[in-house]
């Protein structure tokens, strides 16, 4: 499909401005000024526009489209009460420097939200303001080092499973640590002899998801608190599994200090594409006081402000501007005030419902590892691969020509050749039905035509792409 | 032509070493996209990582077998890093000024033999 | 309300399979704590018509200004109807990053457009898929840039939170900030860097700066490309069809806040940052990147490319840990430029440039005084007041403003405001706000 770039002609105009009811203003014709040669958007009218943008949403796939169980991505329905409640004129025309006393409802808001969130973490403390998981993740290993700093203590090292989404690694090195990688053992469980012996008093927090990324809830999560604990090290909750777990296991409770959670995944907000998501940090009370500035807080009368320097005032600064991506938690809000406790503990109990049943109904024609799973489970085609020559990558594509997203593939990096499926909670048991079936097709085609699903997908409207080529000349513009 | 055990090749003629990846390693690598390299004047330490091999989905470091300064690099690579998957004994990463040459380099009978085990 | 759709007999048919009698039983190995939770979870759910009705509430206790003359980091700025609907079809909105290239096309290919409208904007030559705000995209540019060391110069000139996101990002790896003071004209002092040229890795200001004033970006330009001084220059997109791009005025980077591009103010976000570089740091630039290729059959294809940068690939390595970024915003602002196309853009940047003007005279009549009254500016300018002159004070000035539904500038002291004007500002508005300034609209 052609670019809007080409399909641009000279003069034609989607949008007109008013026109200029002020003596119009013209700069010095300086150079230092002004622009030379400008900005050659594309032009084109309203209708080329809209013709364009619904040709691309053709060729996009969403939940709205069809089943989407990608793993440890809690892809999940995105309620369109939250899309109207987040549209409101009352939260959209609000600027964010208007001032509190006009902004009650947006700081209540957000006061309320950090409150939900704390209750379904069992954590004290929170702030909105991290844009997406990773950068809660570095917000919170800065808090992890500031806090450290104020009782003198040198803690340069973060140690992070092997298992662990890419993020974390690369959040702790921003946040100037020097990552120590321990092994996880074949279900993904962290290694606590590895633990123990890299757990000096040299490492500020140990980094872990929970479930973790095969879908297993951590067996000896009071072990491994208590390792890290007692060493006085921060045990660090990365909240990307959280769908799991809520409204039933809270990780306050389990002896976790800090964490993230990714209101796009388990507060059902949309993804976009990409983004944009939130990443709420929550903490306990004594690493409050390290928490971005300012914070939301609440007097006597009931009113709502915002103050730098709560809970002692060693706050670690700005990591974004204003206060978060806000529409997105009005979403998220939308969502848990619709649900309350009772629905979150029901959406947690169908979401692990119904892993445990795709895993049951996938178990019949490909391995799946051992046990009950939480919200997501990996298989493997590595026997698959062995034998038929035919690889995750091609039954992920075989799956796009079922009209399903694929799961995710070749992560975690510990089994080879997986696929990460997480149904979510929304789906029916037709739908996962369906898909089950569908990939018991394409397991068996690829036995005995294993060619047919090499060349996978045929009914998209374009072919795999030639990814060596994208990399080795990049071209990134029109 | 002596090889080390993290799949670098090296050759030296008077003072200087050139110094590429194995074939081995060019195929574990895959298709390679893009080659970072250090700048001429660069300081290599023996054992120390002086360049990156990207491919698709991976990012190789790549480890000095000598210590000295960089005199020259493969500048071809920049246009056409699959100049290593092609011929990875004549696509040379850098030329170095020798200092030192790491002990207990192999033989290539010796690396290949054993070179599927580092 | 809940969101699961399983009957009784989905469930009974579903435990039947895995041969069990209960959910609860999934869920036997957990580890629950002993000791009682402090506080339970306690919130009640509510049907949607509940739902709705309580959000609307919240949404009402909020003040709707219909006439704003507040900027400084967040501008209302016209919206046109198409965006907003183009924006919101749910193939985009419910889409995950595009890891599947043969069936995300379309946001792919969106995404391409957003980057290719980016380097159209600045002049430079590569754009990344979005940043999380404009504060973070100028953080990251300078991780980028100075990473080697050196000293970091950011001119004061940069808006505040800007500055305090670099300050935060840059803490992490042990380093600071030099800043660059203004001089009396409320420009960036440009003989202080000077005198830094050999010890800085790269140097940071804003276009026009936070007070609205437009930089001598190209004389700086000269200065820092010729010692080898990495320059990132945070822009405000909605000037770009008037001021000099990043590219003509020698900048390595350019940075800014894309929110004006379509984006509501939503009490300061989703926003968009965006970020662009020159051909040399393509392959160390930060987040996803779309590219273009081909299929088997020489069809064109785009995809995430340069993969090798990121976090799931390079860990504690990588440039930085950006995964989620903001590409519904990026398609946004894609759909907004593309709407307003090469003369929309150079009309609304003369309609703030003019408006402003209007403003500042008017705001002159009434009785305050520009404090950079021979420094050219964009579509912010400070204001003073006399101190003595306490109906001119900045507290009472806005007071005055918002009894009449008007949402004035920014106060940044007693006797100073920041004022902001952009093309939704008619001139109706403008008297009028002037009049309830000088009191011939009625002092309240």
């Amino acid at each position: 499909m052609s670019l809007i770039f080409e399909k641009s002609v000279d003069g034609r105009r989607g949008v007109t401005f008013s026109a200029l009811d002020v003596p119009k203003y013209t700069l010095p014709p300086d150079a230092e000024y002004l622009r030379q040669s400008p900005a050659v958007l594309p032009e084109v009218s309203e209708l080329d526009l809209v013709r364009h943008y619904d040709g691309l949403s053709s060729k996009a796939y969403g939940v709205d489209s069809g089943f989407y169980p990608l793993g440890s991505c809690t892809m999940k329905y995105n309620p369109k009460l939250c899309e109207d409640t987040a549209a409101l004129d009352g939260f959209c025309q609000i600027h964010p420097l208007q001032g509190g006393l006009s902004a009650q409802g947006c700081l209540e808001a957000a006061y309320l939200l950090t409150e939900y969130l704390g209750r379904i973490t069992g954590m004290d403390c929170g702030t909105l303001q991290p844009a997406a998981g990773a950068h809660g993740e570095f917000t919170s290993l800065l808090m992890i080092k500031a806090y450290f700093k104020s009782i003198g203590q040198n803690r340069t090292k973060i140690i992070v499973p092997d298992s662990a989404h890419g993020t974390n690694p690369a959040s702790a090195a921003m946040a100037g640590f020097e990552v120590v990688n321990i092994p996880s053992d074949c279900d993904g469980f962290v290694d606590i002899d590895a633990l123990d012996a890299a757990m000096d008093g040299g490492v500020a927090a140990f980094m872990l998801t929970n479930p973790n990324t095969l879908g297993l809830f951590e067996k000896n999560i009071s072990k491994i608190a208590g390792i890290v604990h007692g060493r006085g090290g921060i045990l660090y909750y990365d909240g990307a599994n959280l769908n799991a777990v809520m409204g039933i296991s809270r990780p306050g409770d389990l002896g976790f200090d800090i964490m993230h959670i990714n209101l796009h995944k388990t507060f059902a907000t949309p993804h976009g594409g990409g983004g944009p998501g939130a990443g709420p940090v929550l903490c306990k009370e004594f690493l409050g006081g390290f928490l971005p500035r300012p914070t939301v807080v609440k007097d006597k009368n009931g009113r709502y402000s915002l103050k730098d320097g709560v809970r002692g005032g060693k706050s670690i600064g700005k990591t974004r501007a204003f206060f978060g991506n806000f529409l997105v938690c009005i979403k998220a809000l939308t969502y848990i005030t619709a649900l309350g406790a009772e629905g979150i503990t029901d959406a947690a109990r169908k979401a692990v419902l119904n892993a445990n049943y795709m895993r049951a109904l996938t178990s019949e024609f490909l391995p799946v590892g051992s046990g009950a799973c939480m919200h997501e489970f990996v298989a493997s085609c590595e026997e698959l691969k062995r034998d038929s020559g035919v690889s995750a990558l091609d039954v992920a594509k075989a799956l796009i020509d079922c009209k399903m997203h694929p799961p995710t593939i070749y992560f975690p990096l510990i089994v080879h050749e997986a696929m990460m499926f997480e149904p979510t909670e929304t789906e029916s048991k037709q739908t996962i039905d369906a898909a089950v079936a569908a990939l018991k097709q394409i397991i068996e085609t690829a036995k005995t035509n294993p060619e047919s699903i090499k060349s996978a997908p045929v009914s998209t409207p374009v072919g795999r792409p030639d990814e060596v080529k994208a990399a080795r000349k990049p071209v990134l513009r029109f | 032509m002596k090889f080390s055990k993290t799949h670098e090749w090296i050759t030296v003629e008077g003072k200087t070493a050139t110094v590429g990846v194995t074939d081995y390693a060019a195929a574990q690598m895959g298709d390679i996209v893009f080659v970072e390299l250090p700048d001429v004047g660069a300081k290599l330490t023996i054992g120390k990582s002086f360049a990156n091999v990207e491919s698709v989905k991976a990012v190789s470091e790549i480890f000095s077998p000598v210590s000295g300064r960089v005199t020259e690099v493969n500048a071809e690579l920049s246009d056409a890093p699959e100049l290593i998957n092609k011929d990875a004994f004549s696509a040379y990463l850098v030329r170095v000024e020798l200092d030192a040459v790491e002990d207990g380099l192999l033989e290539r009978d010796e690396y290949e033999a054993s070179k599927e085990s580092f | 309300m809940r969101y699961t759709p399983h009957t009784q007999a989905d469930i009974d048919a579903m435990l039947s399979k895995l041969g069990i009698s209960d959910i609860s039983e999934l869920f036997g190995g957990i580890e629950l704590p002993k000791d009682s939770p402090k506080r339970g979870l306690d919130i009640s759910g509510l049907s949607a018509q509940e739902t709705e009705r309580s959000l609307k509430r919240l949404a009402a206790k909020n003040k709707v200004y219909d006439t704003v003359f507040l900027g400084a980091g967040a501008y209302k700025h016209y919206i046109p109807p198409v965006v907003r609907h183009i924006a919101a079809n749910p193939r985009f909105v419910t889409a995950y990053t595009p890891y599947q290239p043969e069936m995300s096309q379309g946001i792919l290919q969106a995404i391409f457009e957003y980057q290719s409208c980016i380097t159209r904007l600045t002049g430079l030559d590569a754009s990344n898929a979005s940043m999380y705000d404009g504060a973070t995209a100028a953080a990251e540019a300078v991780l980028m840039c100075a990473g080697g060391g050196g000293d970091v110069l950011v001119s004061e000139g940069v808006n505040p939170d800007v500055i305090a996101v670099i300050e935060t990002y840059l803490s992490g790896v042990g380093r600071t900030v030099t800043k660059i003071p203004l001089g009396a004209d409320g420009l960036t002092d440009i003989e202080f860097v000077k005198a830094r040229l050999s010890t800085a890795a790269c140097c940071l200001i804003s276009q026009p700066n936070y007070l609205g004033n437009i930089e001598k970006a190209k004389t700086l330009g000269g200065l820092l490309n010729g010692a080898g001084v990495g320059y990132i220059m945070h822009v405000y997109p909605m000037a770009l069809g008037v001021l000099a791009s990043p590219s003509e005025c020698g900048a390595d980077f350019a940075t800014g806040e894309g929110q004006p591009l379509g984006m509501p103010l939503g009490f300061g976000g989703p926003y968009l940052g965006f970020i662009a570089a020159r051909e040399k740091y393509i392959r160390k630039m930060t987040g996803r990147i779309v590219g273009a290729t081909t299929d088997k059959d020489g069809k064109i294809v785009y995809v995430l490319t340069l993969q090798a940068r990121e976090q799931h690939i390079r860990r504690e390595k990588a440039s930085s840990s950006i995964c989620s970024n903001e590409a519904l915003c990026a398609l946004t602002a894609a759909v907004y430029l593309s709407a307003i196309g090469k003369r929309g853009l150079a009309e609304v940047g003369e309609a703030c440039l003019s408006k402003a003007h209007y403003l500042a005279d008017g705001l002159q009549k009434a009785g305050l005084k520009l404090k950079y009254k021979d420094t050219e500016f964009f579509n912010e300018f400070v204001t003073v007041s006399d101190p003595a002159d306490a109906e001119l004070s900045a507290d009472r000035i806005l007071r005055r403003l918002r009894r009449r539904g008007i949402l004035g500038g920014l106060r940044l002291s007693k006797t100073e405001l920041l004022w902001c004007a952009t093309e939704l500002n008619t001139k109706d508005e403008i008297d009028g706000a002037c009049r309830v300034i000088s009191g011939r609209g009625g002092r309240g």
